[in-house]
């Protein structure tokens, strides 16, 4: 690794290959130490949860999904919500690291243009419907599950390339 | 292990490996939907043959105990659909959940935006679902939860496949990249 501090040219992304050897060592010591894998949704869904209630608590209390959710749990009882903060706080460190942080809005290029609000609002929206759904994002299902073998971890990763794939194409004709 | 510093000491080497992969970088992420950049399949093949080959180690050394280890259950309609809607979210959107925390902490204000798109996302699904509760249990496998139960064979052969797919598809996707514009290196 080449660290020069007199620079703020970044430095260059890992070889995918350590890079995947790095995320399979962190996450077979998640299995390890814990039972379960990496995730990031269970948070997102926690976190949904305590919003409604500062926001409508009786709306959310009343809510078939949410509401055993918000009724005894405060996001930060859970595992998931510190591993997050946790994903957050390596990213930015290892940003930092590599003087990376940059303040932008990005993927305009290939993602919209001007309309890369929306792309991401929508993007976004549609990714966190479809991981309730499944009961897990790429993370928590597809690339955990997948660890273990898990017959839906690998029909997840399979229709999420195949779509992904698909709707890149729609998206060049659309520009 | 408490609770507190093994999340934030796992998630810590999660995050930091992401972000080095480059997997908070939008432009970088779709490139695998366009073929100009196979990080993605790279990144996530070898994690999972890895975790999976190790785990299958530590079983058979009498570490651990399969059965111990959280399985996610065979819905696999469900799990068709919430990937295939996952998989079009990203496509459009730049990133799916855990990088879009990624891509906010390096400073990109569109992973904010798609955060924000994923909490309305739940919004939707937990108003829609006294509607859509049963997509939720669709198409479920009940012979077991496992390639092993679905294939009728062991661990061992399943990893040995795993790992063949993975160097076809480092040496598969070496050479399309080589044909196109080439991998997003930083930034």
């Amino acid at each position: 690794m080449q660290e020069n501090k007199n620079t703020i040219k970044p430095s260059a992304y890992w070889n995918p290959l350590v890079a995947g050897l790095a995320l399979g060592l962190v996450l077979l010591l998640t299995f390890v130490s814990t039972g379960h894998g990496l995730g990031a949704t269970g948070f997102t869904t926690r976190l949904t949860a305590w919003l409604g209630m500062q926001v409508v608590p009786a709306a959310t209390l009343a809510n078939n999904y949410l509401g055993g959710m918000a009724e005894d749990a405060y996001p930060l009882d859970a595992w998931i919500s510190w591993q997050v903060i946790g994903v957050a706080i390596g990213a930015l460190v290892s940003a930092y690291l590599a003087h990376r942080i940059y303040f932008q809005l990005d993927g305009k290029v290939f993602l919209g243009g001007t309309k890369r609000p929306i792309t991401a609002l929508v993007g976004g929206l549609l990714a966190g419907f479809g991981a309730r759904i499944a009961a897990g994002c790429t993370s928590g299902l597809g690339l955990s599950g997948a660890a273990t073998l898990s017959i839906a971890a690998f029909v997840f990763l399979g229709t999420f390339f195949a779509a992904g794939i698909l709707a890149t194409k729609l998206m060049k004709v659309g520009q | 292990m408490n609770e507190i510093i093994s999340g934030l000491m796992l998630g810590f080497g999660f995050g930091f490996v992401l972000e080095r992969a480059g997997f908070g970088n939008p432009n970088k992420l779709t490139g695998q939907f366009r073929f100009t950049d196979w990080s993605v399949f790279k990144v996530m093949f070898t994690a999972i043959v890895f975790t999976a080959i190790g785990l299958m180690a530590l079983k058979y050394l009498g570490y651990i105990q399969i059965d111990q280890l959280f399985v996610p259950p065979a819905f696999l309609g469900a799990a068709a659909l919430g990937g295939a809607l996952v998989g079009v979210g990203f496509s459009i959107g730049g990133y799916c959940p855990g990088t879009s925390i990624v891509g906010l902490m390096s400073g990109r204000i569109d992973a904010g935006i798609f955060l924000i798109g994923l909490l309305l996302g739940t919004v939707i699904f937990s108003l829609a679902y006294p509607v859509i509760e049963s997509v939720t249990s669709l198409g479920e496998y009940t012979q077991g939860d496992t390639l092993m139960v679905l294939l009728n064979t062991s661990d061992i052969y399943i990893n040995i496949a795993m790992v063949i797919a993975a160097i076809a598809i480092f040496i598969f996707g070496g050479w399309i990249e080589k044909r196109s514009s080439g991998t997003v290196c930083s930034k």
